[in-house]
């Protein structure tokens, strides 16, 4: 499997400011004092070479959406956020406008995981087929009330592609897209659903929008059951532990340190942290990101977890 | 989970050892309860001594933040002290350094928060 993100930042989506701008390209030529980068070439070699990946880069900043490549022809993604049109276009640029298959497991209906759909222009275009698969009762309200007048100006009954919602139960086990997938119920508010994914032995956890109540032993029990020797989780780590735990008690989200504790328990081979927080500059991240890895370094026992953030364009092969 | 209390004048010092993770932060938050209780305006000032705390998990760090949210509603004051270095590196991680009052030492936190408590500290009376 290829994991590929398209959007990666939490509850809205942000862009680089220009003063952002300005200051990466100030510390690269800083950097780059002395240097002969003459030619394009040259100049590209020393960005990806030497610059750190908050100057050379940015985490992006579109909401969540994540693909995940099987090898077969259907395409399968996690949310619908800001980067499902980029993943769209994408899609139609390499494949053509039609002919194509896209299955969709939703996490939960919030603004920020569905805010991609209408601007998905495969969903238009007749020939295409799109299956959205959720947990909650009102999956299909939801989509059809964003595309629809006060909201948005296109109509959903005006998107030509062959598009169902089909309802899943959390702890029973489907087949979708070539993937095999189990849902998990999350606290959350009006809950949102986790996926794992196998295929080949192989196993994928998406488990955004999840805060995790560390009173509850049963509960987290429930969740080292559910992240259990996988390749790869991609986990909610919006907040601090001391924001997740007092000022933002309830707010929905999780933190590096519970992350990090999860996946030594369940003995998880690669931690994603996803999500990100919307005010955090790319510094910030990258912060965040070190001090992560810090604490997996001074707190491990027998098993390591590679600690990994995700930005909007990263791909990680299972 | 035994605390051993130590007493100068109006400060209660207690000090937990080993690791605080998952299968005890419960336990640290029973013994914390009944000098939570006091840990008020006029009352007792509790000082966390940490020195012999090796490991601290997000449910140990969870409880802390409870009592303190607890002696800060009842206008009581809680402050930790003497974190060896990885238990600073988790405080720091998890920005509790941004929430607690840290102190090097012991002696570093009655200073600041009870010059009474400091002088029966240094005295050696309790």
């Amino acid at each position: 499997m290829i994991v590929r993100f398209w959007g990666t930042r939490g509850s809205i989506p942000v862009a680089l400011t220009s003063d952002a701008v300005k200051a990466k390209l100030v510390a690269a030529l800083v950097k780059a004092a002395g240097r002969s980068l003459d030619t394009p070439q040259k100049a590209s070699a020393f960005v990806d070479g030497e610059l750190d990946f908050a100057v050379s880069h940015t985490f992006g900043g579109n909401s969540s959406c994540v693909e995940i490549e099987t090898g077969g022809s259907d395409y399968v993604l996690c949310d619908l956020g800001s980067g499902a049109r980029l993943f769209g276009n994408r899609v139609l640029a390499a494949r053509g406008p039609s002919g194509n298959t896209f299955h969709v497991l939703m996490s939960h209906v919030h603004w920020d995981h569905i805010m991609g759909f209408p601007f998905f222009m495969p969903a238009y275009i007749p020939g295409n087929r799109v299956r959205i698969y959720g947990c909650h009762a009102i999956l299909e309200e939801a989509f059809r009330r964003q595309n629809a007048a006060p909201s948005f100006p296109v109509d959903f009954s005006r998107m030509g592609a062959d598009i169902e919602f089909v309802r899943l139960e959390p702890g029973r086990d489907y087949e979708i897209g070539g993937l095999a997938v189990c849902a998990k119920r999350q606290r959350h508010g009006g809950d949102s659903y986790g996926y794992r994914f196998t295929k080949d032995g192989k196993v994928v956890v998406y488990s955004s929008d999840s805060e995790h109540k560390l009173e509850d032993p049963t509960e987290t029990q429930s969740f080292v059951e559910f992240f259990a020797g996988a390749d790869l989780v991609i986990f909610d780590a919006q907040y601090s532990l001391a924001d997740a735990v007092s000022v933002k008690e309830d707010w929905g989200h999780s933190s590096n340190i519970v992350g990090v504790e999860l996946a030594q328990r369940a003995r998880v081979k690669h931690l994603c942290m996803f999500h990100h927080e919307p005010i955090f500059d790319d510094d910030k991240i990258a912060a965040v990101l070190r001090e992560t890895r810090r604490l997996e370094e001074i707190t491990h026992a027998d098993h390591r977890v590679e600690i990994s953030a995700a930005w909007d364009g990263l791909e990680i092969t299972v | 989970m035994d605390l051993q209390p130590r007493r100068f004048a109006d400060t209660l010092i207690l000090a937990p050892v080993g690791r605080i993770d998952h299968a005890n932060a419960e336990s640290l938050r029973e013994a914390l309860a009944p000098h939570m209780l006091r840990c008020a305006a006029a009352q007792d000032q509790l000082v966390l001594d940490l020195s012999g705390v090796d490991y601290i998990s997000s449910a140990g760090l969870r409880v802390l933040m409870l009592a303190r949210k607890q002696a800060k509603t009842q206008g009581g004051t809680l402050v930790v002290a003497g974190l060896q270095p990885v238990v600073r590196e988790i405080f720091e991680i998890s920005r509790f350094t941004v929430v607690f009052e840290v102190f090097p030492s012991v002696r570093d936190a009655l200073a600041r928060i009870s010059p009474s408590a400091l002088a029966a500290f240094d005295g050696g009376a309790t």
